[in-house]
């Protein structure tokens, strides 16, 4: 185990990775820890946590705004803003009980720093769509900032989307704000039961092809639905395929008569009420339908209508479970264990029909040997490496956690 | 007389433009090349009308293998490289430089592919914003970063400078919308970033492409996620006899819960002018005016635009008219999009384009006034109030050789005011050669440094658009 730095301000946190760039001491950089497990294992001598980095700096909930130091968890984030009825509206996925922790610990720097966003990514965008301003140390140990506090802001290059989604490879994040939204008035959710992977994807893609601002759309395989804890969508037995409606009272009531109007066709439409689907689509955001067992699972982003195609030619070499997400185009994919977890044959299937594919549940031992990360085309692979080396020359952050080589 | 520099130009490389020009026309084809004095004035501004550089010549390639090629060959003969869409950047995003080319993009304009069962649309970058939206209107959908000049800018140019809108409070900016790109390195190399697919793998690179004032690659097709329009849409105008009062009053919306599509500000002066151009029924004894648009089914709007009037009701309107047909709508909106075309009927304008939290509004309202005043200047603002991008319209007079260079000293009196607001020096138009020198007031030397050396991942040489975003004297510090 190696050593724990808990720097207590940017200053200290600067210092620590300079005299780090100094000596070439790779470091470890994690928020809570609660997505150690994926990844490549990183080669570092010491672990720089962000946690005592930690509080609320700004909260103007009429200007749709907060600031919080990175290591603030999200609980604490998410606490504030219940306060004024408003929300992160990408839905910040949880992993941390699919990978044997618990909920609600993960900080904020580690939601931004792996861009995972849940089922309402369909309609209100990405975590990175919704950074503001960043402010980060580099792996020289130089704090900069990027973007501000204000909506819309081109000045200067976008570093805050840069830094999305970087795995805390490029730079630490230790202060961002965020773009929040009111939450909606009421949410009410239709699921039907039964239906084959197919008519569920061309039911979602003709659900956002309304005016009814379907805010998620999702679609689980019958073995992972049994695991869910709403019992409505787990005592079917059966797949379960459901679209979410969120908005003012009397829109939500307008919107779903129209929807079950029109979707009918696909068989019996059971609508959750608002405390029902709050239950339900939280359980989701938490991945709820990963938690009971301990198998590889895989990550897959593709376009809606290929994600079928995707999961058809990977049913045809192993096994698998699935639950499709943004309405056929996020596939979470639980496969058997093997050596390679079925590396192999997904990314022949990937690179076949197309999307990325992220190994998010594994053994050490098979992270370490296989890509965790999709593999990069020859010239993304170069202005990877060379973006790297802009921010972290010494290659002390997060050394080998996306690419070996990075 | 102006107050913003521009470097020398490198007088080896003028003296070489014959045979430039006769390398550009072997390449792409004498017809993808202007070369002629005439044909090159066309090209030698954009809309930031008061910087004017004959380029060398003029390139118009018809494919990302040509682009390429030049970009090859520039590079080899240390030609420097000025990308342009339509040219209608405020900031001079797109001013060219005696000793550079300029590479437009604008005959590369096709439609690749619709796909509206996956909600997305494939273009080569030089067709234009509202093409894209007419292209998939048919069907229901539409592109959703809508800029003021969309009849004319292109995607190429909204992803250089990351452009907004009126609506981009809901839909975003073209930041949130794009999805993949085919981009060329200065050296030749043509990259895809990202797919079909929501969230690339990977580095954020589309991310880092978007609002990189094309000075990392030229970007020559964008895969863009459409949305379902919907049912219908309405406005409503609301009057107040102070600025204060108004931006309470956006406050109070947003604060009740409800994100309107578009909540537009105007104060007195921007009023009148419009009112004044477009005869579009505004109230003329108000002090400040928003426009606000929701969406939904007729029922829909009526309910919710109901409940912003009670809302706005607390903040002592003193109009308050819901639009009751589409004529009405568009004429209340014709108004508010007249502005920069009435302000231009009236005298010679700079448009700034700060960011400002929007409770600072009374207060940066009350400096701008002050600011235009001591230099002498009228002003009228226009406030795109839901995410706090003020634009102040700076009205002088361009044959007055002294009055430029005060209008700028003036213009950038208020950014400033901006940034200590809280805000920014440009909220959508980019900082181009008209923020450059102010980058500083901003960004500390390191905050410019570490964007600096990523100019450098895409573009060792510093060929393309140089000049432009960063002060000149940091370069060396990069």
């Amino acid at each position: 185990m190696p050593d724990v730095s808990r720097p207590v301000d940017e200053g200290e946190l600067s210092q620590l990775v300079a005299e780090a760039a100094h000596d070439a001491i790779a470091l470890e950089i994690i928020g809570a820890g609660t997505k150690r497990a994926v990844g490549r294992p990183t080669i570092a001598e010491r672990t720089v946590t962000t946690r005592n980095l930690r509080g609320v700096t700004l909260y103007e909930p009429r200007e749709l705004v907060i600031s919080a130091y990175a290591g603030t968890p999200l609980a604490t984030i998410t606490n504030e803003l219940d306060k004024h009825n408003q929300r992160l509206a990408f839905e910040p996925v949880d992993l941390g009980a699919m990978l044997g922790g618990g909920l609600g610990e993960a900080t904020i720097g580690g939601m931004f720093a792996t861009n995972f966003s849940g089922a309402r990514r369909i309609i209100a965008g990405a975590a990175r769509d919704h950074i503001l301003g960043i402010r980060a140390i580099n792996g020289r140990g130089e704090l900069f900032k990027s973007g501000g506090r204000v909506m819309k802001n081109v000045t200067g290059y976008d570093l805050c989307r840069g830094l999305a989604g970087s795995w805390g490879t490029l730079a630490i994040m230790t202060e961002i704000t965020v773009k929040v939204l009111p939450k909606p008035e009421e949410t009410r959710t239709l699921l039907i039961a039964g239906q084959p992977d197919e008519i569920a994807v061309e039911a979602m893609c003709a659900a956002m092809a309304t005016p009814y601002e379907v805010s998620g759309t999702v679609h689980i395989q019958e073995q992972l639905a049994s695991r869910l804890a709403t019992e409505v969508a787990s005592s079917a037995g059966r797949a379960i395929t459901a679209l979410r409606i969120e908005n003012v009272s009397t829109s939500v009531a307008y919107r779903v008569e129209q929807l079950k109007r029109r979707f009918s066709a696909y068989g019996e439409i059971v609508e959750l009420d608002h405390r029902e689907s709050l239950g339900f689509w939280s359980e989701l955001q938490a991945l709820s339908f990963l938690w009971q067992s301990q198998d590889p699972v895989w990550r897959i982003s593709t376009a809606p209508t290929t994600g079928i195609r995707v999961v058809r030619a990977i049913a045809g070499y192993m096994d698998c479970r699935v639950a499709y997400d943004w309405s056929g185009g996020l596939i979470w994919l639980e496969v058997p264990r093997s050596a390679d977890a079925g590396a192999a044959e997904i990314r022949r299937v990937i690179a076949t029909l197309g999307g990325h594919a992220t190994l998010i549940r594994a053994e050490p031992s098979v992270r370490a040997t296989v890509e965790v990360f999709q593999p990069l085309e020859a010239g993304l692979d170069r202005l990877t490496c060379e973006l790297k080396a802009a921010f972290d020359p010494a290659r002390i952050l997060n050394r080998g956690r996306m690419y070996s080589h990075v | 007389m102006t107050s913003i520099a521009l470097p020398a130009p490198d007088p080896n490389i003028v003296a070489k433009r014959h045979d430039i020009v006769a390398g550009l026309k072997g390449l792409v084809g004498p017809e993808n090349v202007i070369a002629d004095e005439d044909g090159r004035r066309a090209f030698e501004t954009d809309a930031f009308t008061a910087y004017r550089r004959m380029p060398l010549a003029v390139v118009l390639p018809t494919t990302t293998g040509q682009i390429a090629r030049v970009l090859q060959f520039c590079r080899k003969a240390g030609v420097k490289v000025v990308a342009r869409g339509a040219g209608t950047s405020l900031s001079g995003g797109a001013l060219p430089a005696e000793d550079a080319i300029v590479l437009g993009v604008s005959r590369m304009n096709r439609v690749l592919e619709i796909d509206t069962e996956n909600r997305i649309a494939r273009v080569q970058s030089g067709i234009t914003n509202l093409e894209v939206s007419n292209v998939v209107g048919g069907e229901g959908f539409f592109y959703a970063p809508d800029p003021s000049s969309q009849l004319a800018c292109t995607i190429a140019g909204n992803v250089a400078m990351n452009s907004g809108g009126a609506h981009c409070l809901k839909y975003g900016v073209t930041t949130n919308n794009v999805l993949a790109m085919t981009i060329v390195l200065m050296n030749g190399e043509v990259i895809e970033i990202g797919g079909s697919f929501l969230d690339s793998p990977g580095y954020d690179l589309l991310g880092l492409m978007v609002g990189s004032e094309g000075q990392f690659a030229i970007v020559t097709e964008v895969t863009v996620r459409i949305l379902r329009a919907a049912e219908a849409a309405r406005p409503m105008l609301v009057g107040f006899s102070s600025s204060e009062d108004a931006g309470a009053c956006v406050s109070g919306i947003i604060g009740a819960g409800i994100v309107p599509v578009a909540i537009e500000f105007m104060d007195g002066p921007a009023i009148r002018v419009c009112e004044d151009f477009a005869k579009a029924g505004y109230p003329l004894d108000v002090e400040a005016m928003l426009i606000i648009e929701v969406e939904g089914s007729d029922e829909e709007n009526e309910a919710l635009l109901g409940r912003i009037a009670e809302i706005a009701a607390a903040y002592d309107p003193t109009v308050v008219k819901v639009s009751q047909s589409a004529a009405e709508s568009a004429a209340i909106w014709r108004g508010r999009k007249s502005a920069f075309g009435a302000m231009g009927q009236l005298a010679d304008y700079l448009c700034m384009d700060g960011t400002i939290p929007l409770t600072a509004l009374p207060r940066v309202l009350a400096g701008i006034a002050r600011i235009c005043e001591t230099h002498g200047f009228r002003v009228a603002n226009i406030f795109h109030a839901g995410d706090g991008n003020l634009h102040p319209l700076i009205l002088y007079n361009a044959n007055d050789a002294d009055e430029l260079e005060r209008a700028e000293m003036c213009g950038a009196e208020i950014l400033q005011l901006c940034v200590e607001a809280g805000g920014c020096l440009t909220g959508e138009h980019g900082v181009g050669i008209e923020k450059r020198d102010l980058m500083q007031i901003q960004f500390d030397d390191i905050d410019l440094i570490q964007q600096m050396r990523i100019k450098q991942v895409f573009d060792p040489d510093w060929l393309l658009n140089p000049a432009k975003v960063f002060p000149l004297n940091l370069r060396s510090a990069a």
